[in-house]
């Protein structure tokens, strides 16, 4: 008795949680998509009417921020993966005794609060920063070119604030794996290339899964850094998103398009699990 | 020249890093320094240097406030989501039960579902039922997304835990229960304590689901956020820092202390 | 301590214990009595279920049929920690976040003993340790760290001590040492050790009392000389040690003794010697039973006649030979060093000699090669 019971005691609290605050308000979202401004009702009034239109509606008006939303967070997340990955290695295997420490450096910005960071950024960039001037007065860019209100300085910001979601667990699973795996990979005549395409990165796998998961999902939802980096033009699914909710109060095409990021993001992240052959994230 | 490109060759991972740690760190640098600009407003451009605001973090209005709110809820939401993430994480690294395959589907969900869906359809939920924005919504929305990172940082410490230390246990006459509070929760702990770490610096630092779930509520992030269309107080950068250093201290000294406690 | 099992005393005693995972049978009906105070040796090859086996004792597996008993009081199903039986994990499984001293305390503390100082530090002394008390695991060697564990499940004064692969992960001058000092130990304090192992050697050196297993079964039970001189089936004479096994036919009788016809060389074997079960048997011999001799060289005892020296290995105490024989087998002949006779070489023409004494028998249709295969898995754990 205690036996078959002990598992489901322990999951009763959490899993109740999570049905009634993350499926239940799914539920609800898909519940309000499909519904219809309420006649002679005031602004924010709706009712039931289960017009699939909405979505089509919603996804064709918001076509260029679905895209924008996937771009910037793919390229991102290579961005991310290349900046991460030879950081985790130097950690895993260069980082001797001060391994610990270089880890405590990764994950420290976090609590200078995100937003501080990226407002810094935001300042750093701008034609106040210091780094406008020089590029200017090296020529490299031109008098009117700006860095910031762009969409290289929204996919910097993101890049930048991903980051250590990305190292993170790409140093846990390079550090698991034996030096001496490398050293009998340069031993059985594999060059140093080599022994990173046919051993480290495939034994790193796990990490880079996860790593570009925790980059790929927050970034294509993420609204932030599109407000504070970026112009109307660089504007993400997420930016409207939040102004549906808060500005306009367009619940139905607010949740449609919440709805439609989830189960883009759900079917993408499938594929890529299958197709990386890392079963067991959770 | 051979030798430079030689040194450069062996060492290029170690600059790569270098120059990974500076972009990391180029913003908290910015944020520290603002931190003792003398300008009374907008944080912009460089007008000075003083201690004032160092003095008197509080000086800016609300900032306190927000700074409160933020830990109060960190506090709760890391409770909160570390009891209920690591049964549950108990429950999944030592139990064999049915549905166990689609109990680790809804953990891993909430982490594949975007922040401001989260947030947006939480927010409907607590409308639909009447509910205003506020302080508890808020502690609940941080549990949410906080739970699914406490469950996989304490399954993979309990994944890594040697089954024959809690046999050698009930060798030496020590029943499930005591198993379970001399051996096997000893040895989780130091992953708990990672996972409540990784939850209240997640909820301390949320902006997205807070932005949606708060309603007039403010906590430190959602503070910057607001302040930023018209300068971000210095106070915001003395907060930050410091935030930083203490952070930055505690883990030191931790570590200090475990390399210490080894070699004695 | 919990459960009427915790004071139980005397022989262990295994009556037809089965444990199968699915379709694999890892334990096959085994029946076994193990005499209290003994040092008893499980011996076989990695998969044989001599690991189960243990597992079950311990109470860390149920068996799926059959009965465990320890005197008079079955403990099939009770728990680990009700059995009066303590375990040495292979790897030590020591507890890394106590002190030596917690770690040896740990089976005391659970059982609600009082002033158990003394008992832990008497059980440091044993291991000679006693500097170790307020160490961590982690800080200690491998083979202190082995000595610990010993000390962790000897303080419980158990009626059973079990050893799983104790000291596979030890080298091989320290395994020796703590071969010895077991045996000492156990002589000491008179408990009744299990050992599980697949070193041979190992076994040979501490136990009263091996059980050769193979495949979930027991193949021979016995003391080290009566398994080594005279082997009952072939898995068992290559397993412990080596042995040339000759097929051949019982031609007559003389006395005690049967007359055997190898390829048409006739040579003796006592009578009480031969487990065959027929005519066709396989003779056996043990590589350093044999003698070598120059064809001109006359010998007494069972000779063999026209082998011809293929390889020859000077290991220091002794010579080892590769010899064919004209039917076409190599016999492997191990000479000692002592005579200052100038070791044979390749190519010479030889005869092998031996005293008919040494002679064993198996049944002929066995196959002659079992228990020789070495898996490299050799060292892996079983589970």
């Amino acid at each position: 008795m205690r036996k078959i019971g002990t598992p489901y005691l322990l999951l009763i609290p959490g899993m109740g949680f999570l049905l009634i605050f993350f499926l239940l308000p799914i539920f609800n979202l898909a519940q309000t998509s499909t519904q219809t401004p309420k006649d002679g009702g005031d602004t924010g009034q709706y009712e039931q009417t289960f017009r699939l239109a909405n979505y089509a509606d919603a996804i064709f008006e918001n076509r260029e921020q679905f895209g924008r939303s996937f771009l910037y967070a793919l390229i991102t997340t290579i961005l991310a993966l290349a900046i991460a990955y030879p950081l985790a290695y130097a950690i895993a295997f260069k980082g001797g005794r001060f391994k610990n420490v270089m880890l405590v450096l990764v994950i420290a910005p976090f609590f200078v609060s995100f937003l501080l960071r990226t407002i810094a950024w935001k300042q750093i960039l701008g034609e106040e920063g210091f780094v406008v001037p020089v590029l200017r007065s090296l020529q490299i860019i031109s008098e009117s070119t700006t860095l910031t209100s762009s969409p290289f300085a929204v996919v910097m910001g993101m890049t930048y604030n991903f980051l250590p979601f990305m190292t993170l667990p790409l140093y846990a699973s390079i550090d698991r794996i034996d030096p001496r795996t490398l050293e009998a990979s340069g031993d059985l005549y594999a060059n140093g290339f080599t022994t990173f395409r046919k051993v480290t990165l495939p034994l790193s796998m796990p990490g880079v899964v996860a790593g570009t998961l925790l980059t790929f999902i927050p970034a294509a939802g993420d609204y932030v850094n599109a407000a504070i980096l970026g112009s109307p033009q660089t504007k993400m699914l997420g930016n409207v998103i939040e102004s549906r909710y808060f500005r306009i109060v367009d619940y139905p095409t607010a949740a449609a398009l919440s709805f439609t990021l989830m189960a883009a993001i759900l079917i993408l992240v499938t594929i890529y699990v299958r197709k990386a052959g890392t079963e067991e994230l959770v | 020249m051979k030798t430079i490109s030689r040194w450069f060759g062996r060492n290029l991972i170690r600059i790569y890093a270098a120059i990974a740690f500076t972009y990391l760190f180029i913003p908290v640098a910015y944020t520290f320094v603002f931190s003792f600009n003398d300008s009374a407003k907008s944080n912009l451009i460089w007008k000075g240097f003083t201690f004032a605001n160092w003095q008197n973090p509080c000086g800016a209005p609300e900032v306190c406030t927000a700074l409160g709110n933020s830990i109060k809820i960190g506090f709760l939401a890391t409770l909160f989501s570390t009891i209920l993430g690591t049964m549950i994480a108990f429950a999944i690294g030592r139990h064999k039960f049915k549905g166990r395959s689609s109990t680790n589907l809804l953990i891993f969900l909430p982490m594949a579902t975007p922040e401001i869906v989260l947030g947006a359809s939480l927010l409907s939920l607590f409308l639909v039922f009447q509910i205003n924005p506020g302080f508890w919504p808020t502690v609940i929305a941080h549990v949410l997304f906080c739970m699914s990172f406490v469950v996989v940082t304490v399954k993979a410490r309990i994944a890594s835990l040697d089954p024959r230390l809690e046999q050698a246990a009930m060798d030496l006459y020590a029943n499930e229960r005591e198993t379970f509070r001399r051996v096997t929760l000893p040895l989780v702990a130091p992953g708990i304590a990672a996972a409540a770490l990784l939850a209240f610096s997640l909820s301390f630092d949320d902006f997205i689901i807070t932005n949606f779930n708060s309603g007039t509520m403010t906590t430190f992030p959602k503070f910057v956020y607001v302040s930023a269309a018209r300068g971000i107080p210095a106070q915001a950068n003395v907060i930050g820092s410091a935030m930083f250093i203490l952070a930055l201290t505690i883990v030191i000294l931790g570590q200090f202390v475990g390399r210490k406690r080894k070699v004695s | 301590m919990t459960g009427v099992a915790s004071s139980a005393r005397g022989d262990l005693k295994l009556t037809s214990v089965t444990k199968s995972y699915g379709d694999f049978i890892a334990v096959n009906d085994l029946s076994l009595v193990i005499p209290e105070g003994s040092f008893f040796a499980l011996l076989g090859p990695s998969g044989c279920g001599k690991t189960t086996t243990l597992r079950m004792i311990a109470g860390l597996e149920e068996p799926t049929h059959g009965k465990i008993a320890l005197g008079s009081t079955d403990i099939t199903d009770t728990k680990p920690y009700q059995r009066p039986i303590n375990t040495v994990f292979q790897n030590y499984a020591l507890f890394p976040h106590l002190t030596i001293f917690e770690n040896i305390a740990f089976g005391l503390r659970r059982r609600g003993l009082k002033d158990i100082d003394d008992a832990v530090n008497k059980a440091l002394d044993l291991v000679e340790l006693p500097h170790l008390a307020q160490r961590k695991p982690t800080q200690l060697s491998g083979g202190q760290q082995q000595r610990i564990a010993l000390a962790r499940a000897i303080v419980n004064r158990p009626a059973l001590l079990l050893l799983d692969e104790p000291l596979g992960a030890l080298d091989l001058k320290l395994r020796r040492q703590m071969q010895i000092e077991l045996k000492w130990i156990q002589r000491e304090v008179g408990i009744t050790f299990v050992h599980v192992t697949h070193d041979q050697e190992e076994a040979m050196t501490m136990a009263d009392t091996i059980a050769v297993m193979n495949e979930g079964e027991i193949e021979q039970m016995g003391s080290p000389a009566e398994l080594y001189d005279n082997p009952k089936t072939a898995f068992v004479a290559n397993f412990l040690g080596q042995s040339n096994l000759i097929k051949g036919t019982i031609s007559g009788s003389d006395g005690d003794n049967h007359i055997v016809d190898l390829f048409g060389q006739k040579i003796s074997l006592q009578k009480n010697r031969s487990h065959a079960v027929d005519n066709s048997i396989l003779a056996g011999i043990r590589p350093e039973k044999f003698r070598i001799s120059r064809l001109e060289t006359s010998t007494s005892g069972n000779i063999l006649t026209g082998g011809k020296v293929e390889d020859v290995s000077y290991i220091g105490v002794s010579t080892q030979y590769q010899v064919l024989m004209p039917w076409g087998q190599e016999l492997m002949v191990f000479e000692q060093n002592d005579d200052g006779v100038a070791p044979f070489s390749v190519g010479e023409g030889v005869n092998i000699s031996w005293e008919p004494i040494f002679t064993f028998a198996l049944r002929g249709d066995e196959d002659a090669e079992a228990g020789t295969e070495v898996s490299p898995d050799e060292d892996l754990d079983e589970e």
